[in-house]
Parts: structure tokens; C-alpha cells; sequence
């Protein structure tokens, strides 16, 4: 095949592609430049469009020789992903931009000019099992595991992914890169949120949505106990950062339960409040029947997988927890995956909408 | 494979290649008294006097720097410096829009940190400055120009300048004029006298010699504020252990190149004209870019509507021929040019832009090999705007 390897500069990408070209396939290396204003040096472990980078995944595509072209993806990336990721805030509901990257740049906007250009097919250096059967997968690395930032991907994108590290641990990767002597094998890993160079997501967000103080209060008596500078500075189960007035009577820590941006609300309460059994979802990406009496669910990245029935009816997927979770949030994926010792199977995705006990419905 | 980006490097001519090694085998610092500095200097001394003869000037004009980018910023910087210094009401430095970023942007610097006022020299539709432009600037504000810097011909594009009528005017009103003659050196006649320039910057590597090398040539009587400070070699002007044999290869260039000019001029300028003609044949909504007339021999420039240049650069690397989309980078991410801006064209035009140059070791298989593959490339760039993969 005639396949891209997108190239961030990091170790994983570099590897996947000389991996792909080891394979037989025609690979050219494309490195997506997705800051409007790149820093000419990484500083820490943050960020992943600095020149730097660009300099790595340059460097990697000619010792792996291979072509190698920058494609200006900043544009799309600023439109889809942060544009949304600051909206999501504004609504309440709490985004996850890797996921977009993935679903709108690039399968869609980068494997679109791919196959246009003659591509077959792009490939990353996502840590997922996507085999000959087509079904994706966890990555044999759990700690690594990036399916559930691929989930949302349909059938037609998955078909023209190439996932070549799903079968290794992140150590083998790294070992791997060195024995090809590619630079980057000793590269500390990227987190947090690469168009957020400072970490600083809630000063980030404040610069784009301006001040805008109101409640804090109460979920069970509606007391108010403090104020904050902007409700989209919180996410469901957040702890730290409340800085509340009025301790609670019990003594105990206090969650954010919900975020209300109609009257600029946030409300906090127990951990106990926290827990809901039935998640509902819309958007759904699914390769499943419409209904699955046992399956296993992910509401978060890196987060906890909960045994789950869950049914697909009119666009709205309902999912009935067998345990309860806490810290569901609207804007995350519910990922629903099938336990197996080849991995588990992504079944399919959705974007969760709401969260709530059983009880409260009956 | 087809190299068409000699604007970008060409390869070195054999007699350029031999002559850099025999040197580079040699020991000795010119600027060393013994017997091996000697043997040094007088090789840089006789290189010193050949590529003077060959581009008209007096081998004290000649001052070798590290290549093109440095001569310019030696150059613009250097007498603006020096001129300001002597009058501190020279604050002007003029430079036309289509001028190498190595110009460019020492203007700016000059113009952001040096509290310069840049006033920027628009071209035509083809990239040609109207001298009538630089004549009223002389007569409104001619007492305040510190330098006036005009390419001799454009990289991307190719157009000539009337140069020697700029310099002309320059020096009536006693204003250095500085020219990037990179690309026109070796392609079209340079005499450094007969131009009336004050200074003008060329490289080796543009001319079959190698990268790394290059001159200012500086009328004696031209004052210039160094930009490397050091040991004094070249006039004080340029300080640095000379390069004995880059300088031997440059010279060896020069010479060769200038010999043979008008004989490659006409060769590469009918293959570059067949190179035009067939491309327009084959995509009739091609624009070709530049003058008709006034351009460089080897160089042909289009613009493929509806089509991205780095996409077909991309589609044509793949076939195994080589272009260039003419046009700075920054983090490799293709800016839309400024010499296309300049000439008027809008955003889309300017990145749908490719160039096509030719030189010294180009032959119509080249062009075949391109002409092969620009079509079905052109098809899939254009396709590649609008795609959307079905999912």
C-alpha cells in the first residue's frame, strides 16, 4: 500500500512508520504543524507542534528513508479541536481534545488530502490493535492503551488506519527506536494538552471565555458556599481547587457534582452524590448489535472499566451500570468494549449526555 | 530522476570539484607568514583576481564571505551602518518587495532594531521595480536613503531588473547601491563596473561551485561597518581565516561558468522554452509567472490553478522529479509567497506555485520525465481541495 505515517516527532509515530515501510508499504512521513504560533523549543513534556518537533520527526523519516513533508493542519486543528474544546467547556460538559484530533484531523482532514493524493491509508503511533478482522482493540501496553481515544472512529476511517504498535509495550517501542538508532527513542512522553503549553487549563480557558463569577452551592440543601471566576473552570468529580466558604458538617471533601451554565452554577456535594448506574450517550459510533446485555464500559481516558447492559435505540444509547460509577461527565466518550484475550473489542462509542441513579429514574 | 531546482543548488563543475581538492589537500593559513601560508595566499590571491576579471571588477572590490546570505547582510547592514554613522539623517534603506528573504529580512531587522524606515519598492505584474518609483523617492527624500538594495534578477520567478538604470540613479544622488546578483551570476552578463552598482553580492554554489562560498563586491570608496570583527582579513571588512579552497573552487566556477555563458544561456533558455510550452499544453489554465522578456534563462514559474503547490511537489517527488515551490518555510509549513504577493497575485494563486529551474547539467529528459508526470499530478492536486473520503 501507498500509506502516510503521520510523524509528531515523538517516539511512537517514528517507530509505527518504520515499521510500516518494514512491511513493504510505500510510506511517506508527514509531520502535521497544528500551532498557529509553533515555540521554536519543547519546553518539558508538553506540547507536540513546537519546530523542535517538526525537527525530530524530520530527522526520524531520514534515518527510517523515507520523504518527509510538513502539512499546515493548523487552521482545521484550531476549528475543530480547540474551537470545540473551549465550547465544550462553555456548555458545561467536559471534552476530550485528543479524541476530536483523532475523529476530525487526522481521519478526517489529513487522511482525506491522503487519499486524495494517492494514499491508501494513514498510519499512527497509537498504542490500539486493529487486525485483519478489522475489529479494534486495547493495546497488549494497558497502561498505553489509546482505544479509547479511537473509538469514534467509523468503519470507513478504521478502514484506512494502520495501527503497527498495538502489539507492543510502550518499553519495547522505546527499545526498538534506539536499536534503529532513531534520536527520539529517549523522547519523554507528551500529556496533558498539547495546545496548553503552560498546563494551565483553566487560566487557558479563562483568556478565551473572560471572567464570569458566580455560585457555588450546595447539591443537597442548595446553600450557597462560595463562588468561582467561571463555571467552565470545573469538571465532574473535581476535588481540588473549590476553595469553598462554609466547610461541610460531616467534615468530609466535597466533588463538583454538576455544572449549570444557564445560571453560572456549580454544585458540590458528597462522593456519594457522585454515583450514577445509568449513563446516557449520543453520537454513536457503533459496530454492535443494538443491544448487549454484558459488556464492559470506559468513561473516562485511563479510566476504570464498569461491567454494563447497554441498548442503542433512535440515536441514544442507555447504558445500565452493574456497579456505580463517579466522575461521569457529559462531553466524555462511553467507550463499550468486549473482554478477550486477544484484547478487548471496541464494540462502539458515544458522547455521554447525562449521568444518574436508577432510583432516581424509577 | 529529474533535477529541476538548480535555483536552489547546481550541481559542481568537475574543474570546480578537482580544483577544491587539490587545495583542500594543501596546508597553510593565508594570512600566516611561512612558506605555507604563502603558497595559501597566493592561491587566494590569483582567485582574488579571477573572479574579479570575470564579473568586471578590481580584485579589491572582491570580498570573499561565507555565501550569499552573509554578502547581503554585510551589505545592507554594513553601509546603512556606515552611511547613518556619517549622517545621522540616513535613516532610509529601500529594498524592492521581491527581494531575497536574505535582504528582506536584514531590512527589517535594520527597519525593527536599528530604528531604520523601510520603505519597500513595489513591483509590477511581472516583478520588474519601475525606475520612474526609485527616481521621485531620490528627488522627494534622497538626502535621507541610506542604501537602496535591488535583486539583479528574482530567484523565484526569474525576472531581470533594469539595474544598471537603478544604479544609475543611486549614484547621481551619491546613494550606495547594493544588488543581489545570486541568481543572475553566471546565467546573464554581470559586470560590476558597467552596472554603476556600489556593491553586489553573488555565491559559488548557484554557479557550479561549492556551497559555502561566496563575494561581496565592494566599490573601494564604499564605506562598511564589519559584521564580524576578528583578524582583520578582507579589507577589515570580513574577518576570518579565508577558505582557500572554496575560493579556489569558486574562482574555477566563475570562470568556467562566465566562459560558457552565452552558449549555455541559449541551450538551457530553448529547453526552458519547450519546458513552458509543453507544460501549457498539457494544462491550458497553467499562468506562467514572470516576465516573457526579461528573464532568467533557465528558470520557468507557474501557477496551476485550483492546485496546491506543496501537493504536487509532493505528487512529483514521488515520480522522481525534483521542483521547488519557491517560497520560504517556517517549520516547513509553505508560507504563500511574497514575490507573487508582490506581483499582485491573490493567496490561492501564490501557493498553487511551482519552479522549474534548469542548469548546466539539464537535458530534455528532464523536461520528458516532468511532463510525464505533471498532468496526473495537477489531476490529483486539484482533486485533493475538495476530497472528502466517504465514511
Amino acid at each position: 500500500m501507498r500509506v502516510l505515517a503521520a510523524m509528531s516527532g515523538g517516539v511512537d509515530s517514528a517507530v509505527a512508520a518504520a515499521r510500516a515501510k518494514d512491511a513493504g508499504h510505500d510510506v511517506t512521513g508527514v509531520h502535521l504543524a497544528l500551532a498557529r504560533n509553533p515555540q521554536t523549543f519543547r519546553t518539558g513534556a508538553r506540547g507536540c507542534c513546537t519546530l523542535e518537533d517538526s525537527r525530530d520527526a524530520r530527522r526520524a523519516a531520514d534515518v527510517i528513508g523515507i520523504p518527509f513533508y510538513v502539512w499546515d493542519m493548523a487552521e482545521e486543528f484550531h476549528d475543530n479541536v480547540v474551537d470545540d474544546f473551549v465550547n465544550e467547556y462553555a456548555a458545561g460538559r467536559t471534552p476530550n481534545p485528543c479524541l476530536r484530533c483523532n475523529e476530525k484531523i487526522k481521519f478526517e482532514a489529513v487522511l482525506d488530502r491522503a487519499v486524495a493524493l494517492g494514499f491508501d491509508a494513514v498510519v499512527t503511533g497509537h498504542h490500539a490493535r486493529l487486525g485483519a478482522d478489522g475489529l479494534l482493540r486495547r493495546s497488549v501496553d494497558i497502561a498505553k492503551d489509546q482505544s479509547y481515544v479511537l473509538a469514534v472512529l467509523t468503519r470507513a476511517q478504521l478502514d484506512r488506519a494502520v495501527f503497527p504498535l498495538g502489539d507492543s509495550t510502550k518499553e519495547q517501542v522505546r527499545a526498538e527506536a534506539a536499536a534503529r538508532d532513531l534520536a527520539v527513542a529517549d523522547k519523554p512522553d507528551s500529556h496533558d494538552i498539547c495546545f496548553i503549553s503552560d498546563g494551565d487549563t483553566r487560566g487557558f480557558l479563562e483568556s478565551k471565555l473572560g471572567s464570569a463569577p458566580g455560585d457555588i452551592v450546595d447539591g443537597r440543601t442548595g446553600e450557597t458556599l462560595g463562588s468561582h471566576n467561571g463555571a467552565y473552570g470545573f469538571t465532574i468529580g473535581q476535588r481540588k481547587g473549590l476553595d469553598l466558604r462554609v466547610p461541610a458538617a460531616d467534615g468530609r471533601p466535597r466533588y463538583v457534582l454538576s455544572i449549570t451554565p444557564v445560571s453560572n452554577t456549580v454544585t458540590v456535594g458528597p462522593r456519594e452524590d457522585l454515583e450514577v448506574d445509568v449513563v446516557t450517550a449520543d453520537r454513536p459510533v457503533w459496530h454492535s448489535s443494538a443491544d448487549i446485555a454484558d459488556c464492559e464500559v470506559q468513561l473516562r481516558a485511563h479510566g476504570e472499566v464498569v461491567s454494563a447492559a447497554v441498548s442503542l435505540a433512535d440515536g441514544v444509547l442507555t447504558a445500565r451500570l452493574k456497579s456505580p460509577a463517579r466522575g461521569v461527565a457529559a462531553g466524555q466518550a462511553i467507550v463499550a468494549y468486549r473482554p478477550d484475550a486477544d484484547g478487548d473489542i471496541v464494540l462502539g462509542s458515544a458522547t455521554i449526555t447525562a449521568g444518574s441513579r436508577a432510583a432516581a429514574n424509577a | 530522476m529529474a533535477y529541476l531546482d538548480h535555483a536552489a543548488t547546481t550541481p559542481m563543475l568537475p574543474v570546480a570539484l578537482d580544483a577544491y581538492v587539490a587545495a583542500a589537500r594543501e596546508v597553510g593559513n593565508p594570512s600566516s607568514l611561512h612558506a605555507a601560508g604563502r603558497g595559501a595566499r597566493r592561491l587566494v590571491e590569483e582567485s582574488r583576481e579571477r573572479i574579479a576579471a570575470a564579473l568586471g571588477a578590481r580584485p579589491s572590490e572582491v570580498i570573499f564571505t561565507g555565501g550569499g546570505t552573509e554578502s547581503d547582510n554585510l551589505a545592507v547592514k554594513g553601509i546603512f551602518w556606515a552611511r547613518r554613522a556619517a549622517d545621522p539623517a540616513r535613516t532610509l534603506v529601500v529594498a524592492s518587495a521581491v527581494e531575497h528573504h536574505a535582504v528582506l529580512d536584514a531590512v527589517d531587522w535594520l527597519g525593527a532594531q536599528e530604528g531604520a524606515e523601510v520603505v519597500t519598492l513595489p513591483v509590477d505584474g511581472d516583478g520588474w521595480v519601475d525606475p520612474a518609483v526609485v527616481a521621485d523617492l531620490i528627488a522627494e527624500r534622497g538626502d535621507q536613503i541610506a542604501v537602496i538594495s535591488v535583486q539583479w534578477a528574482n530567484n523565484e520567478v526569474g525576472t531581470i531588473q533594469p539595474i544598471a538604470e537603478l544604479a544609475r540613479l543611486a549614484a547621481a544622488a551619491g546613494i550606495p547601491f547594493h544588488t543581489d546578483a545570486v541568481q543572475a551570476a553566471g546565467q546573464i552578463p554581470v559586470d560590476f563596473a558597467a552596472s554603476g552598482a556600489a556593491a553586489l553580492t553573488i555565491t559559488a554554489h548557484k554557479l557550479g561551485g561549492p556551497v559555502g562560498a561566496g563575494a561581496l563586491l565592494l566599490g573601494r570608496d564604499i564605506a562598511c561597518t564589519p559584521l564580524l570583527h576578528g583578524g582583520g582579513q578582507e579589507r577589515d571588512v570580513r574577518s576570518g581565516t579565508l577558505d582557500t579552497p572554496g575560493v579556489v573552487a569558486f574562482a574555477a566556477a566563475v570562470e568556467s561558468a562566465i566562459k560558457t555563458r552565452d552558449e549555455y544561456a541559449q541551450r538551457v533558455a530553448a529547453l526552458r522554452d519547450d519546458l513552458a510550452a509543453r507544460v501549457r499544453a498539457l494544462v491550458p489554465d497553467a499562468v506562467y509567472n514572470g516576465s516573457a522578456a526579461d528573464r532568467l534563462p533557465g528558470n520557468a514559474h507557474f501557477s496551476f490553478p485550483g492546485c496546491e503547490g506543496d501537493a504536487l511537489l509532493l505528487l512529483l517527488d514521488a515520480q522522481g522529479v525534483y521542483c521547488s515551490t519557491g517560497s520560504a518555510c517556517s517549520a516547513g509549513v509553505a508560507q504563500p509567497s511574497h514575490v507573487l504577493l508582490a506581483m499582485g497575485a491573490d493567496d490561492a494563486r501564490a501557493r498553487s506555485s511551482l519552479r522549474f529551474t534548469l542548469g548546466h547539467d539539464s537535458t530534455v529528459a528532464d523536461v520528458d520525465a516532468l511532463l510525464a508526470a505533471l498532468p496526473g499530478a495537477v489531476e490529483r492536486a486539484r482533486r485533493a481541495g475538495a476530497w472528502k473520503t466517504p465514511r
